[in-house]
């Protein structure tokens, strides 16, 4: 496999936007990144795109331009831009094409997402009773892990601090105010032991990446980050997943788990050789709990983390260093390829007040999704 | 409350069995893992029907505090009138690990690994859905 590289990088601003669809968040996005890396869009070879729910990816070539290139939709729930990322990096990897776009773009109505359990092959009793809601998996998950690794809600505040300080000084975050530890712990409650400020919202916003060849890289005399390796993963059996009327009594593997060793198989290095990080983050809990999944500490030394600010832009190892979904908000089909926008600015050492210290080497990715799916892509400059 | 909510509809056909300390209803695969609910149509193929246990362990709860969306159909008009209710995971020992409303108890109540007991409960004012309850010591 050959190497591959991003060159490019675009982003519209997550939050809400009424004078733009979904998918003209998405054709800004892909401006941008054409910007970034010095191109046209007729110099594109290869596009795979998705949205959740703003329509088909490929309708933006009424936009950008009809150059004929291959657009291939991309539909893998909250992992579509870890997917769209996967497809164009093989597609550059395996030397079919030296120029490709990964793209994700998505507007979502307020409130909680409300899924059809005929969609997940569930019955309808299921969604009926209210029992088919993502933020009850999120907060039955942490219940449990709470209890059995000692994380107390405090840890779970800390996240959501931080989260909020961090968006700040993100350009491209919704939530750019700093909330005080109190005000997230006594904040209305959505799902003991998860309140209002450690969710994440259903939001807007696209972004574009544009990978290429190192041939091309050079040719172009782009500014390139490397992909060191990119691996999605859907789940094992037994596992416990989003929308489960019923989980197996035996211990099942986790697809976070799984796409996290093949990528630091692939990337040829280990969690200690990271130096900064996003992690899925839907909620307060979800961060915790991935930290331990992503290999980077055991189950309950979260607390001791977040107490002693090690995951803080100045700490052992930044996580959400724009704010992850908590201060961006979560466009399905966009989120996970901002966190590798994000990876991108670090390692560029673009980041501004949120740049992290001592030029990052090493930059972790990592998206989760319905039906149990997860991507890793870790970059290296 | 069983006695009472045996005079309502089931929410489903087949969830529970139709006895006097009724059941749910899951199934049991050729390789013998129990699953819940029992599959239907083409996937109930090979799997034979097998009643679950009425007693299990707390694995994790939660409240529901706001009103879900459609396809919810709970009693509630809107966010005005919307009673929040108790849900988790109970561990039926030895078969599977069942998602299900928690009644007769309050979330300060909630301990892992705690006894649990199947029940049926009024869903609204027409339908029963089923339930587990902390174990009365009796």
């Amino acid at each position: 496999m050959n190497p591959v590289y991003i060159i490019g990088a675009g982003i519209h601003p997550f939050g809400r936007t009424d004078t733009r669809t979904g998918r003209e968040q998405g054709v800004f996005a892909v401006r941008q990144a054409l910007a970034d890396a010095g191109l046209e869009w007729a110099d594109l070879e290869c596009a795979y795109g998705g949205s959740a729910s703003s329509g088909s990816a490929d309708i933006m070539v009424n936009d950008l331009g009809l150059t004929s290139l291959p657009f291939i939709n991309v539909a893998n729930g909250c992992a579509t831009g870890g997917s769209a990322l996967a497809s164009a990096q093989w597609a550059v990897a395996s030397g079919a094409f030296d120029l490709a776009l990964a793209v994700g773009f998505d507007k979502h109505p307020r409130g909680a997402f409300n899924a059809s359990p005929a969609a997940y092959g569930l019955p309808e009793w299921y969604g009926q009773t209210g029992m088919m809601l993502t933020t009850q998996f999120f907060a039955l998950k942490i219940q449990r892990y709470m209890q059995l690794h000692g994380i107390t809600r405090r840890t779970l505040g800390l996240v959501a601090e931080k989260a909020f300080s961090n968006g700040v000084h993100a350009e491209h975050a919704w939530r750019r105010s700093a909330v005080d530890l109190e005000t997230i712990l006594e904040s209305q409650m959505i799902n003991d032991p998860l309140t209002k400020f450690m969710f994440c919202s259903p939001a807007e916003g696209g972004v574009a990446l544009i990978l290429a060849s190192e041939k091309k890289m050079r040719e172009l005399g782009a500014d390139g980050v490397r992909i060191a390796a990119v691996a999605v993963k859907t789940r094992p059996p037994d596992s416990f997943e989003v929308f489960q009327p019923a989980v197996s009594v035996n211990e099942g593997g986790k697809p976070t788990v799984l796409a996290s060793r093949k990528a630091y198989e692939l990337a040829g290095m280990g969690p200690e050789d990271i130096d900064v990080a996003q992690l899925q983050d839907t909620e307060s809990g979800a961060e915790i709990m991935h930290m331990a999944e992503n290999g980077f500490c055991k189950d309950g030394e979260q607390e001791q983390w977040l107490a002693e600010g090690r995951t803080r832009i100045d700490g052992k190892l930044p996580i959400n260093t724009d704010g992850g979904c908590l201060a961006c908000g979560e466009p399905i089909a966009a989120s996970g390829l901002r966190q590798v926008y994000e990876n991108t600015v670090q390692l560029r050492g673009r980041g501004g007040a949120r740049q992290v210290p001592g030029s990052p080497k090493t930059a972790y990715s990592h998206v989760y999704g319905a039906p149990g799916l997860s991507g890793v892509a870790i970059l290296q400059r | 409350m069983t006695g009472h909510s045996t005079a309502l509809a089931p929410i489903a056909p087949g969830l529970w069995t139709q006895e006097q300390q009724p059941r749910l209803l899951g199934g049991k695969l050729a390789s013998g893992e129990i699953v819940f609910p029992m599959p239907q149509g083409e996937a109930a193929e090979g799997v034979e029907p097998y009643p679950l246990s009425r007693r299990g362990t707390l694995w994790s709860w939660t409240r529901q505090d706001f009103r879900p969306k459609s396809p919810y159909e709970g009693p509630s008009e809107g966010p005005h009138d919307f009673k929040p209710f108790l849900l988790g995971y109970v561990e039926l020992p030895g078969e599977v690990i069942v998602e299900s409303y928690i009644v007769d108890a309050t979330l300060a109540d909630l301990r892992l690994g705690m006894a649990m007991e199947f029940t049926l409960t009024p869903f609204d004012a027409t339908r029963a859905t089923f339930a587990f309850r902390p174990e009365t010591v009796s």
